[in-house]
């Protein structure tokens, strides 16, 4: 920590405020430092300790090695809760993008009412999880919802039971998802279409290729960034997705639509297994940091050479 | 701006209509789509509940009555208080506006040290503390309680403002930096030569500059704290909840008569600061999801 070189003109004779300034920084930048070190670090250290603990109903340090984690393994519920976030996943990532990049497709054809529109599909980004649970649960329930408004409508053999059903809750999941998160896609879309530069496509067009094989062949490949981008923040979304399965199901009907971080949460909180919930805030951990190290490792040196 | 429709339609000018056509109708279904479960919502907010029993979702409502809104905010059951939800409202209130505040603050001071008087280790600095933003929060749950309880915070709105201050730095912090890495170093150079100390220079250089990074950063931070659940639900109890929360135990209480438009009531109640923020400064909250997507 001796003699570190600023860009500041830093002239050696100058007096205690000098110094001073030379030392500001460091001491600004300080008690974030500390936070993060405590309070992220210090904390997954802290959980990564307790699951190799016997913590039961509180938490307790006495060391039992790996037994939470065989026990974890052990549990059915948890592999529901895996089960489920591997259909969760692949449903909400594969059709938010989808979706995502079609609305970003037809809103980019020159649409007077762009601006209405983009606002529309983007706006359940804003609402919070509880609050979208909430409406879908309403629009889902079977006794009032959407089955009620088909039979009023003359189709009564319609049933639509998935919220209550354990085989198909996860589902519903999956749609009030895809419905909250694919306007966000849209607009990472709708930004990368802007960025293409439309030489190329005049270049295409008058050789005579058709306009959807010039989105197949020429610009959905040149977007294949934006396709990385959203797809790492689509997976941390569904990897942390928590409040969504409390509002709308409540992790039932059981535990069938038990995902990684409600198993963690009621473990902690409810099932009186701190050791177990632990284990899983750390496999959720390791999950999280396999797609997200090596994307954040690529982005600031990809921010560096081109900077 | 790219012109792509137009560019490569020109030459097949006969086809446009029907393929205008067909793109509007799309593109107005999607919008019906994204705009009904919000619309429903409203309605059924709007309506006594036995008209909710008689009709269907759809239907609007044949008397409207506002007092679905008016037990949401001051009579509906939580817990065991029934008292309805406007204190749960100002508990959000009171945890977000402090927390936003000092994130913002905080971080902007912090990018700027890091962009405008780098020392070494800075980047190491910058990227433990980028990950910090990533992580699953169900790793510092139990720590986190078990902090607050020591220093007193537990089920406190102070609590919470201090969670969401240290989990929400990491943002403001990333932000300001992309910021700040583009801002002329020149100025600050010249500001040094002028005999401008260090913090002169943030306070009346930086700062009055950034303005729509400002913007960005608050709209984030106050959507994701207010819409905040698992923060809330770990760390509090009673009447110290945020609104996310109480509006959770509205719901889900298996007690008494399901309110349906209460609950959509205050569904909406909860959602409005968010939404009223996403309308008057949706272009300010679009930059700032990718802002938090694509560094640079």
């Amino acid at each position: 920590m001796v003699s570190v070189p600023f860009t500041a003109p830093s002239v050696r004779q100058k007096s205690a405020r000098y110094r001073l300034q030379e030392w500001l920084p460091r001491l600004v930048l300080a008690p974030t430092f500390l936070i993060t070190v405590i309070f992220v670090y210090g904390f997954m250290v802290w959980t990564g300790y307790l699951s190799l603990s016997a913590s039961k109903m509180l938490p307790s340090y006495e060391y039992v090695g790996l037994e939470q984690y065989t026990r974890l393994w052990a549990s059915p519920r948890w592999y529901v809760a895996i089960k489920n976030l591997a259909i969760f996943a692949v449903l909400y990532i594969g059709i938010s993008t989808v979706l995502g990049l079609l609305l970003a497709i037809l809103l980019d054809q020159k649409i007077r009412a762009e601006g209405v529109l983009r606002t529309i599909y983007l706006y359940p980004m804003a609402i919070s999880f509880i609050v979208t649970g909430t409406a879908w649960k309403w629009i889902l329930n079977p006794g009032l919802g959407l089955e009620k408004l088909m039979h009023d409508w003359g189709w009564t053999s319609f049933s639509f039971d998935w919220l209550v059903n354990p085989d198909m809750a996860i589902y519903t999941i999956v749609i009030a998802g895809v419905w909250q998160s694919s306007g966000f896609v849209m607009a990472m879309f709708l930004a990368g279409l802007r960025g293409v530069d439309s030489e190329i496509i005049k270049a295409a067009s008058i050789d005579g290729v058709t306009l959807p094989t010039i989105y197949w062949r020429i610009i959905i490949p040149i977007m294949r960034p934006v396709f990385l981008t959203a797809f790492v923040i689509l997976s941390h979304l569904a990897i942390k997705s928590f409040d969504l399965v409390v509002a709308l199901t409540g992790g039932g009907p059981g535990y069938s639509t038990e995902l990684p971080a409600t198993f963690m949460y009621s473990s902690t909180f409810s099932r009186n297994q701190v050791g177990v919930g632990a284990a899983s805030a750390v496999i959720m951990l390791m999950t999280v940091a396999a797609i997200m190290v090596p994307y954040l490792y690529s982005e600031i040196r990809g921010g560096r050479r081109n900077g | 701006m790219a012109s792509i429709a137009l560019e490569t339609a020109r030459p097949r000018r006969h086809g446009i209509p029907v393929a205008r056509i067909i793109l509007f109708i799309l593109l107005g279904l999607f919008a019906l789509v994204y705009l009904l479960p919000f619309f429903i919502m409203v309605i059924t907010s709007l309506k006594s509940l036995d008209e909710i029993r008689a009709g269907n979702l759809v239907a609007l409502p044949e008397v409207v009555t506002f007092q679905p809104w008016i037990d949401a905010w001051g009579k509906a059951c939580i817990g065991l208080t029934c008292e309805g939800i406007h204190g749960y409202f100002w508990n959000s209130v009171k945890m977000a506006v402090p927390a936003v505040a000092i994130a913002t603050l905080v971080g902007a001071f912090n990018s700027y040290v890091m962009t405008k008087w780098r020392f070494r280790g800075a980047d190491i600095v910058f990227a433990l503390i980028l990950f910090g933003c990533f992580i699953p929060f169900q790793i510092v749950l139990v720590p986190m309680a078990q902090i607050l309880g020591l220093l007193g915070l537990a089920s406190s709105t102070s609590g919470l403002v201090m969670v969401h201050v240290i989990y929400g730095l990491c943002f403001s912090t990333l932000y300001f930096r992309n910021f700040y890495m583009a801002f002329p170093d020149e100025l600050v150079k010249a500001a040094m030569i002028d005999g401008a100390g260090f913090f002169r220079i943030f306070f009346k250089i930086l700062l009055p500059n950034s303005l729509p990074i400002i913007v960005v950063t608050v709209i984030w931070l106050f959507t994701n704290i207010w819409n905040d659940f698992l923060f809330g639900a770990s760390f509090t109890g009673g009447g110290s909840q945020p609104m996310t929360v109480a509006l959770n135990n509205l719901v889900n209480s298996s007690t008494g008569v399901k309110e349906y438009n209460v609950h959509m009531a205050a569904a909406i109640i909860a959602a409005l600061p968010t939404l009223a923020v996403y309308v008057f400064a949706g272009r300010y909250f679009v930059r700032g999801l990718m802002a938090g997507a694509v560094k640079g």
